[in-house]
């Protein structure tokens, strides 16, 4: 089993050098703090430059007029349509990002000797699946007149938040329960991500492009439920 | 190995035989958890120490033609060096995690040197720069705690205490004060010359590490505590590059630089605990002895001088990784209210009036340092565990 998690040297925690530690306490409560205050200083000045902040970006004018008179946006007038766009957006960026998730965890998975072809074949499959929620999400943005190739801001920010998951499954020292934890949290995340969209889609008028989410919700609750329980039998296997 | 001289009659690995691949620069890191803090240290050391080859040698190639194409032979080689060095810093090291490994470098290091430097004014100047990096490093442990909910104590493993010291808002000094007199080439020891140019090296390289990670935080706070001490860190390069002689030539600093760099490699070999990273120690101080036999060479070549002249002398005693608390807490106890008046060193109370203005309208709309710690006490798994007892 690769880097099955075990016993060893960590020499992060205090019990393992308690001399040390010993005196660094001490110290600790020989020298005080030379500033009073505590973490709500930190919170006043987060607060002043909240209140300063300029948005993330914005979420671009739609590139075609046509489309957007044809079949969406003008259905949207005095609803906010850059909501919807914005969403769309992030589910697209969130797709895409999580198709590349999936061959970083393949690469792993395939490097692993007694992986079953199960498995292998089943991530292969919601690696496809995730490709496609992409282009599905494309097509969605492109029929209201939105442009699919820009980053708007629910994707910019979705990019930050996937940073972490991203590194955990590229990282070569990190096991196969690791990796499927961090894809839980994406998982999750996705799920989540899509019922929210199917909703706006509905207080839209958008019936057609919430039937469409709502056969990828289905599949990604498949991904949710095979990725957890995965994640459970991992851990169970090494008890 | 008792000297330098013998150190010298090594001739090392020649340049054309320093041979690399991609795959192995960019090979296993080390282990946040399971590496002694030690070894992180080295590796944090020693990259400072390689891109301060590269630079001075690249400033130095501006200035002199006929040195060009050694230079940028041995540059190429060093280049590799850092990166092979610099990649051992494993993925899971946040960039606060990072900074707090580089306090402790400066903590570290600094300390043994100041012990084993014998002019009494450069070693005071190292005990007062390293009070300033030992506040940094608890202004950064309040901020890792505060932003991340990590304890600053996984990184430094119970080697280096988090204590306030010289407060970080009254480090900010007009450029007059952050001169230093420098050594005297003709009667300084190599270790003094040794000394300066690796901790120059060091505190540059945090000073640019700081300037890259800075802008890349989201928390308002942590971008102006960076920007705090970033400055600091370039009052300290400032600092510590005055300490080395201006009439030494190009090639006398170069064939420094390279002593120093060989002198710190042997250091790293011979305290390595980690037998891969040692392996690679052994090899660049393989590395660093070829260099410096190559510019013994253009030394007698060029200047028509004998490099013993730069180098003779004994092998000063290498720098001692390991933790300098007791001899940090006597620095602190004794000299946190030193301050520096033009090159002196004096009492509080005698700071310079520029040095005061100048430090009045910086911290006008007020220091990151200060709300980033305010009532910060450092507890064993963060200041929560306290909190919640």
């Amino acid at each position: 089993m690769q880097n099955v998690t075990k016993i060893g040297l960590n020499y992060t925690g205090t019990q393992m050098s308690p001399k040390d530690c010993e005196r660094q306490v001490r110290a600790s409560m020989e020298v005080q703090p030379d500033f009073t205050g505590d973490e709500r200083n930190i919170a006043i000045l987060r607060s002043t430059t909240i209140a300063e902040a300029d948005a993330i970006g914005s979420v671009p004018i739609p590139g075609s007029a046509k489309g957007m008179v044809i079949t969406g946006l003008s259905k949207l007038a005095g609803q906010s349509p850059e909501v919807l766009i914005d969403k769309l957006g992030e589910r697209l960026a969130f797709e895409r990002g999580g198709t590349r998730l999936y061959e970083a965890l393949i690469a792993k998975v395939e490097s692993i000797p007694d992986t079953s072809p199960e498995m292998l074949g089943r991530l292969k499959h919601f690696h496809d699946e995730e490709a496609s929620h992409f282009k599905l999400v494309a097509r969605a943005l492109e029929k209201l007149g939105a442009d699919p190739t820009a980053m708007t801001p629910g994707a910019d920010v979705s990019g930050v938040t996937a940073i972490g998951v991203l590194q955990v499954i590229s990282d070569p020292r990190t096991n196969l329960a690791q990796s499927l934890n961090a894809l839980l949290t994406a998982e999750l995340a996705d799920n989540a991500g899509w019922e929210l969209l199917i909703d706006l889609a509905n207080a839209g008028g958008h019936a057609n492009l919430a039937e469409s989410c709502g056969q990828a919700l289905a599949e990604e609750q498949v991904h949710l439920e095979t990725v957890r329980g995965w994640l459970k039998s991992e851990l169970m296997s090494q008890l | 190995m008792d000297t330098l001289t013998k150190l010298l009659d090594a001739k090392g690995c020649p340049l054309d035989m320093q041979k690399f691949t991609w795959r192995e620069m960019a090979a296993k890191p080390i282990s946040k958890l399971d590496d002694d803090a030690f070894t992180r240290v080295r590796v944090i050391l020693m990259n400072g120490i390689e891109v301060d080859a590269l630079r001075l040698k690249n400033i130095g190639a501006r200035f002199h033609g006929a040195l060009r194409l050694p230079l940028a032979q041995v540059r190429r080689s060093e280049q590799h060096q850092a990166t092979m060095i610099n990649w051992l810093v494993s993925a899971d090291h946040s960039p606060l995690e990072t900074t707090i490994a580089y306090e402790q470098v400066a903590i570290e290091v600094t300390a043994a040197v100041a012990q084993s430097e014998p002019d009494p004014y450069q070693a005071q100047t190292y005990r007062f720069g390293l009070l300033e990096d030992f506040d940094h490093l608890y202004r950064y442990s309040a901020m890792l705690d505060r932003l991340e909910g990590k304890d600053a104590n996984n990184i430094l493993q119970g080697y280096t205490d988090i204590i306030p010291s010289r407060p970080t808002p009254e480090h900010h000094r007009a450029p007059e004060d952050d001169l230093r007199e420098s050594y005297r080439r003709e009667s300084a020891a190599l270790i003094t010359k040794i000394h300066a140019a690796m901790i120059t090296a060091a505190e540059y390289q945090t000073h640019d590490y700081y300037m890259n990670v800075g802008p890349t935080f989201a928390d308002p706070v942590a971008r102006q505590l960076y920007a705090e001490i970033a400055s600091v860190e370039e009052q300290h390069v400032s600092q510590y590059g005055s300490l080395q002689d201006p009439e030494e030539t190009f090639l006398e600093k170069w064939l420094i630089h390279e002593a120093m760099e060989a002198y710190n490699y042997y250091g790293c070999v011979e305290q390595e605990s980690n037998p891969r990273i040692k392996a690679i120690w052994e090899r660049f101080l393989d590395y660093e002895l070829g260099h410096l036999n190559l510019v013994c060479e253009l030394f007698k070549q060029h200047e028509r001088r004998d490099p013993q002249e730069v180098l003779g002398g004994t092998l000063p005693k290498m720098v001692e990784f390991k933790s300098q608390r007791d001899f940090v807490r006597k620095v602190l106890a004794d000299e946190i209210d030193l301050r520096a008046k033009g090159t002196r060193f004096v009492p509080k109370r005698e700071e310079g009036a520029v040095s005061l203005e100048y430090r009045k309208q910086l911290n006008s709309a007020g220091s990151a340092a200060q709300s980033a710690s305010a009532g910060y006490q450092w507890t064993p798994g963060t200041e929560l565990q306290r909190k919640a007892s």
